[in-house]
């Protein structure tokens, strides 16, 4: 059974995961340079990375068919690390950020992702597409018309040229007419060659040239949790979207293991870390990939293409590349988050743009979805803790019975005290929780204080329809003694 | 002549059109009709991202069958749906060809022509490759 499955994993499509692996190698090299390039670090870091995590989670990733590399979330987070430490601390910060993942998947915590709502997702990737976005303009301080040309041609070529044939990657074609555009016009414009070195050798193992100290950890430890978290998030919701893709499953505590080893690989062989990335996953599922095969071809052959071509990789000029990375954080941003703003709910509309806010404001990806997941949380508090008390009056005015209907804890205690009337000329007062459901102390102590203060005002007062929960808690804390009795 | 008719919906006014002239094929040959909608990869994406779980995907997807569901229903005649996933063109072919339909019905997405040009016609795929008669209700 088990060997049955894991055959139609590897090659239940070979034909189709081939193909697509080839086109998705094709389309990862521009990306995994440029992510490289927002990181500070030599292209080669990006591509080592790109080859090691492509070919690991083909054997240990939880989601046939995805695709995972160098990705730009993963890239703004390591800036300031290696600005001021280095390459060498990037790479020790990767292994760790696997090591933390791991810990994730083995104690299952890939289940926590069901407390991001979706609002904070939507507004992480539209932060990280305007955040890829600005990172390209950069490259045109300094520059003159040539530059924005020769963009403006990547751009045009990418998005008409399908229109002609879908059989070539319009990326791909792009790249290749600008290249020669610069090098037969001998137009003297900047290459990614300019960016850092490309060698084109296969990555080696290496124990990352670091001292081994409590304060070496203390640097990396706050980047490798924001990796290892953000890494998670956006492979989790990748894996989400392709089991939609496919209408298929997969197992998420197994990915977020599989991320971590991927990553602690990548840290070994001088590539910095990596994660899922939507955008490479559909177009592998749109070519046609859905095995682990696509994402096992796409590894290897990116190696091929670099090993092989490495010395005309170097004179992509950085117009090609800007052009490519524009048309992805375009394709990245969810356009119609946009246009169904003013239809969803108000609340998840804040988390959203506050997201997006925090995450430009910050540069720090996780920010975002924490300051997002916190404010959605203090949103869904105030939710449900509005109570509704009814009254009606019994006994020919004798009595008044209050129903009570919604969650008595902390935050909404307070409201709910103020709804009762203890000057009332009644002689007494039934409190019906059928409707209701006791939280917290604080649920019990507002009892507590709504029986002491009728019973002050000489009024009778009674408690009925606790449900057993609650029950259960006053035994456990101790309180209102008339309920208790109940 | 018009036993099985698959009606290609996405929930649009399009759609609903078509809907009403396969009803009406199937009226006359008694037919049985299958309405599939594809969930075109780029929707997935944004169906993912734009709901709060699963259940509401597929609520939010059940919804869009439901005008076209509760219009044949009406007409009492025999049918089922489904709902399909990858690129619209080749998966409606494909599912036409396989399962062997006497005909496709599906609206035309009425798009302009910059929109056609940069996005293609599903409908005009699947005129060309189904092998059996395809109605392109405007």
């Amino acid at each position: 059974m088990r060997t049955e499955q894991l055959r139609q994993e590897w090659f239940g499509n070979v034909k189709g995961d081939i193909l697509a692996g080839i086109v998705v190698a094709l389309a990862l090299i521009p990306e995994a340079i440029a992510f490289s390039i927002i990181a500070g670090v030599d292209p080669m870091v990006g591509l080592y990375a790109s080859f090691c995590i492509a070919v690991v989670i083909a054997f240990v990733g939880g989601r046939p068919g995805m695709i995972s590399a160098a990705t730009g979330a993963m890239a703004m987070l390591m800036i300031n690390l290696v600005a001021e430490h280095g390459l060498e601390y990037l790479l020790a910060a990767t292994i760790l950020t696997g090591i933390i993942q791991i810990i994730f998947g083995v104690f299952k915590l890939a289940n926590l992702i069901k407390f991001v709502p979706r609002s904070v997702m939507v507004g992480f990737v539209n932060a990280l597409a305007i955040v890829i976005f600005t990172s390209q303009l950069v490259h045109f301080v300094g520059e003159t018309w040539v530059m924005y040309a020769l963009v403006g041609l990547t751009l045009a070529i990418i998005y008409l040229f399908p229109r002609i044939t879908k059989a070539v990657p319009s990326t791909l074609v792009a790249i290749i007419v600008v290249t020669l555009i610069a090098i037969f016009g001998d137009l003297g414009i900047r290459t990614v060659g300019d960016m850092g070195s490309l060698t084109q050798e296969l990555p080696v193992f290496l124990i990352p040239s670091i001292p081994f100290s409590l304060e070496t950890l203390m640097i990396i430890f706050p980047y490798s949790l924001s990796l290892a978290i953000v890494g998670l998030l956006e492979s989790l919701l990748t894996s989400n979207i392709v089991d939609d893709m496919t209408d298929t499953e997969s197992n998420k505590n197994r990915e977020a293991r599989g991320q971590g080893i991927a990553n602690i690989v990548s840290g070994f062989f001088g590539g910095m870390a990596g994660c899922a990335m939507i955008g490479q996953s559909v177009i592998n599922v749109k070519s046609g990939g859905r095995g682990r095969l696509s994402t096992l071809v796409a590894g290897v052959f990116l190696m091929v293409l670099i090993v092989a071509l490495g010395g005309l990789v170097v004179q992509i000029p950085m117009a090609a590349l800007v052009g490519v990375m524009i048309m992805v954080s375009i394709s990245t941003f969810e356009w119609k988050s946009l246009t169904t703003l003013h239809k969803i709910p108000l609340t998840d509309a804040i988390v959203m743009v506050v997201t997006v806010g925090i995450v430009l404001v910050t540069n720090d990806l996780s920010k975002g979805v924490l300051a997002g997941v916190l404010l959605s949380a203090i949103f869904f508090a105030a939710k449900i803790s509005k109570v509704k008390v009814t009254e009606e009056l019994e006994m020919r005015g004798q009595k008044r019975i209050y129903r009570v209907e919604g969650q008595l804890f902390f935050a909404s205690v307070n409201d709910f005290v103020e709804k009762f009337n203890f000057t009332d000329s009644v002689k007494q007062v039934e409190i019906d929780l059928t409707e209701a459901h006791l939280w917290d102390d604080s649920a019990i102590g507002a009892l507590d204080k709504i029986e002491m203060k009728f019973e002050q005002n000489g009024i009778r007062i009674q408690f009925t329809g606790l449900n057993m929960e609650s029950k259960q808690l006053i035994n456990r804390i101790g309180g209102i003694t008339k309920a208790s009795g109940n | 002549m018009f036993k099985k008719i698959l009606l290609a919906t996405d929930g649009s006014e399009h759609s609903l059109r078509a809907a009403k002239y396969a009803v009406e094929i199937g009226e006359k040959f008694n037919s049985a009709i299958e309405v599939v909608y594809v969930v075109s990869i780029e929707t997935s994406k944004s169906d993912v991202l734009g709901a709060a779980s699963d259940f509401e995907i597929e609520k939010k997807r059940r919804d869009k069958l439901k005008s076209v569901k509760e219009l044949i229903k009406e007409s009492g005649l025999d049918y089922k749906t489904h709902i399909l996933h990858g690129e619209p063109g080749p998966v409606i072919v494909d599912y036409a060809n396989k399962n062997k339909f006497d005909c496709v019905v599906l609206g035309s997405r009425g798009l302009n022509k910059l929109q056609t040009f940069i996005l293609g016609s599903v409908s005009h795929k699947i005129a060309k490759r189904a092998e059996c008669p395809v109605l392109i209700v405007k």
